[in-house]
């Protein structure tokens, strides 16, 4: 990054002294040009992520990344902001342990503060089979190298005095799973953090640009059509999660993917209440403070295929009762804004992080719930398998033909159903 | 939330009623090759747009149908019971 566009103490200084009026803008919005050695759809998290990496660690700077609306205003700008790697499969704790070391190192990677804020991720036991559970996949955890500790009902009342930890609760609580490293980041800087450095290193980030088409050749990709003219390429990496069936039909692929709605909501903002992330699986529910003071939480999907961004009010009120259940004493908050985004949702709850069976074409999506955590990893191990055509040591497992060839990665033991993940 | 027409019981409240996936969907004979049984239990059309899916109204009359819903705007086009057609079915 060239150093007069570097943020740093200094450059605030220098700033103040023009009111703040002269900063250069933080990226620029070129017309697409005729042909890219790559392209990659979707100006989200993942596909900036992409886009950043392929020049970074590849040197492969004449690359496009496209976005229907505006950078960031998909998924990268709906979700709930939580970040962890507390999975039991092997495949996912490597694959979500790399994007949490990434996380720990990002906003100096990108010259850009993204918040990241290790504040703890805590998934409660309400049941002996609970508990069982937890210790399993804690176990399975620190075998792999990542952090968990279990916490029993007292030290859970100490930390989070919020909580109804007594026997009268309705779901009682019976202990926690803890993934201290765990916590939550400012979800648009990741996709402005990438979007600034991405293009700093020469990439172009091309808005209100829409794919409609993707042009084969032998069944080869040839290049893509979009609302701003057609623009050729040997690769196309697909970077869409919650549309990621309807671009891979654009190449006569079908996926194993249903895409469905997710519905989070936050209260009014309020001072520090709760420094902890609180999320408990048996009333389906989550819980973390943003740094506004909001109270940010969400629960299931709405359950039936949806593009739209939006869901049912019942849902809502699932995620209201749980609240309660949980925390009776956040009972005087208002809701005060809800909202809904478009889930990849998975045969097995997994992503496909790979190519696809047309030659040049290839995917990061299948996110189901919790692709913003995977945003950097995803970002860096799809531009991996761009430059080098063939997948890194830990996205190999996130294949499309793991179907095909039974080698599933169900964390969940749900079987081929998506919204059941 | 959506109000679903059950073809028994009349329009009711989502909250009755379970979701249960895409009706488009077609068991392969038992000697089918394993292609067609991959395609049966994970690939998906997936549309944007009118989505014919399988519903239960497991909290009124349990029974099964069919409900043709667009999935870009919720917009519930029709529902047909188990053997009845809806307009424009093409099988």
């Amino acid at each position: 990054m060239h150093p007069a566009l570097k943020y740093s103490i200094f450059s605030l200084a220098r700033n103040a002294l023009s009111y703040h009026e002269r900063w250069p803008l933080a990226w620029r919005s070129p017309a697409p040009k005729p042909r890219y050695d790559a392209v990659i759809v979707g100006g989200g998290g993942h596909g900036l992520a992409t886009g950043y990496y392929l020049a970074r660690e590849h040197g492969i700077v004449n690359v496009a990344v496209l976005e229907k609306g505006y950078l960031g205003g998909g998924n990268t700008g709906r979700n709930t902001t939580i970040v962890r790697s507390n999975y039991h499969l092997d495949p996912n704790a490597h694959f979500y342990e790399m994007s949490l070391k990434l996380w720990a190192g990002l906003s100096r990677e990108l010259n850009f503060n993204v918040m990241y804020s290790p504040r703890g991720v805590l998934n409660l036991c309400h049941s002996p089979s609970d508990i069982d559970a937890a210790m399993r996949r804690g176990n399975a955890m620190r075998l792999n190298g990542i952090d968990a500790e279990f916490l029993d009902r007292n030290e859970i009342a100490r930390r989070i005095p919020n909580l109804d930890c007594s026997r009268e609760a309705r779901f009682p609580i019976l202990g926690g799973l803890l993934q201290p490293r765990g916590g939550t980041a400012r979800h648009d800087a990741v996709a402005w953090g990438y979007a600034r450095a991405a293009d700093a290193l020469g990439v172009d980030l091309i808005q209100q640009c829409e794919v409609t088409g993707i042009r084969l050749d032998g069944g080869t990709v040839a290049g893509v059509e979009t609302t701003r003219g057609y623009i050729a390429t040997s690769k196309v990496g697909l970077a869409v999660a919650g549309h990621s069936s309807r671009l891979a039909a654009m190449a006569g692929v079908r996926l194993p993917i249903e895409s469905h709605a997710l519905q989070a909501l936050v209260s009014d903002p309020v001072k520090p209440v709760l420094d902890t992330v609180v999320t408990s699986g048996a009333v389906h529910f989550y819980v973390s403070q943003s740094d506004k003071g909001e109270l940010v939480m969400g629960g299931d999907l709405d359950f039936c295929n949806s593009y739209a961004q939006r869901g049912s009010v019942s849902v809502i009120e699932h995620v209201a009762s749980a609240c309660l259940a949980l925390f009776p004493s956040f009972g005087r908050l208002k809701v005060m804004r809800t909202w809904g985004g478009v889930c990849d949702m998975t045969m097995d709850g997994s992503p496909i992080i790979g190519q696809l069976p047309v030659s040049g074409l290839t995917m990061t999506g299948g996110w189901c719930y919790g692709g913003f955590k995977a945003t950097p990893a995803s970002g860096w191990l799809h531009a991996y398998t761009i430059a080098r055509g063939a997948p890194h040591a830990l996205n190999a497992a996130f294949t499309l033909e793991r179907f095909a060839r039974g080698e599933t990665i169900d964390e969940k033991g749900a079987g081929a159903t998506p919204w059941a993940h | 939330m959506l109000l679903i027409p059950c073809p028994w019981c009349g329009p009711r409240a989502q909250v009755e009623f379970t979701y249960g996936g895409d009706a488009r969907v077609r068991r392969p004979a038992p000697d089918a090759p394993e292609a067609a049984w991959i395609e049966f239990v994970y690939l998906r059309d997936n549309p944007a747009g009118p989505h014919d899916e399988l519903w239960q109204h497991s909290g009124g009359c349990r029974q099964w149908f069919r409900l043709r819903r667009d999935t870009r705007t919720h917009e519930i086009l029709g529902s047909a019971q188990p053997g009845e057609s809806l307009p424009g079915d093409t099988r």
